[in-house]
């Protein structure tokens, strides 16, 4: 088991993680420098095509902040340019997620105040809106990718409030997963499929920030770092 | 006593116990001085072994608890899906694989709880559920979208254990099923109307603040759009009081 770290000077760990990330971003030391003044160097851009998270549960909410601007962006692209032979009711669907997923966001930066991070720039190079199927594909794909994020970003969390706020969204997220998974392969099991449900425990997947952000990085200009995150 | 085991099965449920233990015991073996040491450390391993225990009993509570809703998931799709002339042909494989799901959830908490784990109860359920396909889907929401709740009012009991994590993927498990159910009512997934049946499964969801931030006045979208965005927990004794006319 890991050794516990809490009996380590709160200062201490800040200075250490301080120095190592002052070591890989020192060409930018003079923006550095002005933003270890105000102290908010954790979660200030250091240019305008990096973030880094922060730590703690600011470092979390942070994480999913920047998930639910990847959501939030997606959804939007999706709704101004529908892919065609949309249905209304598809269209219905995909407007509400969206806005979900605009609260989730405008939800975590008005939490966050200060210490949000910057808005990322995304890219959806990949993703042909004017097909249903990459779109309903690439949806799934956040989708689900949000509901592991969340599950297994629970217990790095330590305020019990911040956790139940989590536990408020992830839900959503699943019951979007499972919607989207039902447009692409109606009445089949595709909603809680063998593919992203464990067949033998019935469990979702529960994945750690070091395995989601390499997945979600491709989709967002802006670097993402996440170094300082608790594990 | 086999302390060893004490421990496996503690962490078993409670991953950071031997840490918290050796915590405890740390200090409590400071306070104490090394002279009372000889004569009280077996009060002191009594204390220890209380208070690891208290904690581990309330994680057991709260996987009995789960275990217990899951019972009647199991319970309720094993034999809706044994029921002639129920499920739709075309709606026979979501509900073979929701009630896949409820199996290996009641094996999985078996499993963690070994022989603290409760007996599954004997279920009742009312006369058209299993000859009315309309009634048998209504019930299944009513336990998908408490299950829903139900997990997520105990989050905060499992606060930063691993068996937090587990909960969770649970959690979401239930809540694709729940989206999926709804559907097929032509309901939305989500949590939306405020007069949603039955009440007291989405008593409490109507809420359009969260963390003190006012959504609607923040974002512009709907009510109804905030509301669908979070889903709202439901204490033990709210749960218990839906499932107790099955029990």
């Amino acid at each position: 088991m890991e050794k516990t770290k809490t009996d380590r000077p709160a200062q201490a760990v800040d200075r250490r993680l301080f120095l190592r990330y002052a070591g890989v971003t020192i060409a930018t030391g003079a923006v550095l420098l002005e933003s270890c003044v105000d102290k908010d160097y954790m979660t200030t851009p250091i240019s305008a095509a990096t973030v880094d998270l922060g730590s703690g549960d600011v470092g979390i909410l942070n994480y999913a902040y920047a998930l639910e601007q990847l959501e939030a962006a997606f959804y939007t692209q999706v709704i101004a340019t529908p892919y065609s032979g949309i249905t209304d009711a598809e269209r219905s669907l995909l407007t509400e997620i969206r806005d979900h997923e605009i609260i989730h966001r405008d939800f975590f930066k008005a939490a966050l105040g200060n210490s949000a991070i910057a808005s990322l720039e995304v890219n959806f190079s990949s993703i042909n809106f004017a097909d249903r199927a990459s779109v309903l594909n690439a949806a799934k794909t956040f989708e689900d990718l949000g509901v592991a994020a969340y599950n297994g970003a629970g217990k790095l969390i330590k305020d019990v409030n911040y956790l139940l706020l989590a536990g408020k969204i992830v839900s959503v997220e699943a019951r979007h997963a499972a919607a989207i998974r039902s447009l692409l392969s109606p009445k089949t099991t595709s909603f809680a499929g063998d593919d992203v449900v464990t067949p033998a425990t019935g469990l979702d997947p529960a994945s750690a920030p070091s395995v989601v952000l390499p997945l979600a990085q491709p989709f967002v200009r802006t670097t993402i770092t996440a170094n300082n995150l608790p594990k | 006593m086999n302390l060893f085991k004490l421990f496996q099965d503690i962490e078993a449920v409670d991953g950071d116990a031997t840490e918290r233990l050796g915590y405890y015991s740390r200090r409590s073996l400071l306070r104490l001085g090394s002279k009372a040491l000889a004569v009280s450390a077996p009060t002191v391993m009594a204390s220890v072994l209380n208070e690891a225990y208290a904690q581990s009993s309330s994680v057991q509570d709260v996987l009995n608890y789960a275990l217990t809703l899951e019972y009647l998931e199991d319970d309720y799709y094993q034999k809706g899906n044994a029921a002639a002339n129920l499920i739709p042909a075309a709606d026979k494989a979501i509900f073979t694989q929701i009630g896949k799901h409820e199996t290996a959830h009641v094996a999985l908490l078996r499993g963690a709880l070994g022989s603290a784990a409760v007996a599954k109860p004997a279920f009742k359920y009312p006369a058209a559920t299993f000859t009315d396909y309309q009634t048998f889907l209504l019930l299944a929401q009513a336990f998908e979208d408490t299950g829903v709740r139900a997990y997520k009012g105990q989050a905060g009991n499992l606060l930063g254990m691993d068996v937090l994590t587990t909960a969770l993927q649970i959690h979401s498990v239930e809540a694709r099923h729940a989206s999926e159910v709804r559907r097929l009512r032509g309901l939305r997934g989500w949590v939306s109307a405020t007069d949603e049946a039955p009440a007291p499964v989405y008593a409490g969801e109507a809420v359009t603040s969260q963390a003190g931030v006012d959504l609607v006045a923040l974002t512009g979208k709907s009510a109804d759009r905030v509301r669908e965005a979070f889903d709202e927990p439901l204490d033990r004794a709210a749960v218990l009081a839906i499932a107790q006319p099955y029990l």
